[in-house]
């Protein structure tokens, strides 16, 4: 039972992940792969992280050890962080990229146009 | 002036990552000790960054919405932006374009949310906020005749929920 909820959390994060790399080799220019870069990499390790704590609670429910609890918190901890901080990198190099004069590829419209 | 909240979140986070190391209660002397230096340090190094005051950054009612929002609406559009992203990584059907929406909001918390936000929901990430706190989004897709967007158009209901927790 918990190794199919640990199978199917892992291969969810696992499927995303691996969109994210084909999405950045697939993608036209740097804009359209940080899109790819971004959002599936922080849904993908959502799951990841998931599987870590479900497994832990499993753990910590039959044997009461404290150091499964310690475990599932400092997942947690590191995909809070990772959710905060990831869309901040993604800010740094859009907007380095916009600044050094990389035009979107295909743009309908570009407001930033003679802004930076 | 932002000294006392960033000590005090500092102080937490690593109370969080040390927790089980000792006796009092479940933290080490030591790691007491460190703890507190190292908040300090922190919190000294951000005092001209951080400008939060600590009524306004540990307001209980925003950490609930704070946290509803994460669990419910924010994650419900973060799995639509991923089914999203693998449609157009499969199919490679893209319109991008750099759009510029103006949300309203006042204070940079409330900013800071809805750019990232916007970065991990559907076909849109934040490249650049301005002076007067507009917007500068790539958009992956963008519709015909939607060149200029209203912030309900772009990201839906994500303004409104940044204005709710940290205005």
């Amino acid at each position: 039972m918990i190794e199919w909820i640990l199978l199917i959390l892992l291969a969810i994060g696992v499927i995303f992940n691996l969109l994210a790399s084909i999405g950045i080799l697939r993608f036209p220019d740097v804009y359209t792969r940080i899109h790819a870069a971004t959002k599936c990499t922080t849904f993908g390790t959502i799951f990841i992280v998931l599987a870590t704590v479900v497994y832990s609670a499993y753990n910590w429910m039959s044997s009461r050890e404290s150091s499964w609890v310690i475990i599932a918190l400092h997942s947690l901890l590191a995909l809070f962080f990772l959710i905060l901080t990831n869309p901040v990198g993604a800010h740094a190099i859009g907007r380095a990229a916009r600044k050094s004069g990389i035009r979107p590829y295909g743009a309908v419209i570009d407001e930033l146009e003679g802004r930076l | 002036m932002g000294f006392a909240a960033s000590f005090i979140w500092s102080f937490i986070v690593y109370l969080l990552l040390t927790a089980g190391s000792g006796n009092i209660i479940a933290w080490s002397m030591e790691e007491l000790i460190a703890g507190v230096i190292i908040a300090a340090v922190v919190g000294y190094l951000t005092r001209n960054i951080m400008a939060e005051k600590v009524d306004y950054f540990f307001n209980p009612r925003r950490w609930a919405l704070f946290i509803i929002y994460a669990i419910g609406p924010f994650f419900l559009a973060m799995a639509k932006a991923n089914l999203d992203v693998a449609y157009r990584v499969i199919t490679g059907k893209i319109r991008p374009g750099i759009v510029k929406i103006s949300p309203g909001l006042t204070r940079d918390e409330s900013v800071t949310l809805l750019a990232n936000s916007i970065t991990l929901t559907p076909g849109t990430f934040t490249l650049e906020v301005d002076e007067e706190k507009n917007l500068y989004v790539h958009w992956i897709y963008v519709p015909e005749g939607k060149e200029k967007p209203t912030p309900e158009e772009l990201c839906g209901y994500l303004p409104k929920w940044s204005r709710r927790i940290a205005e």
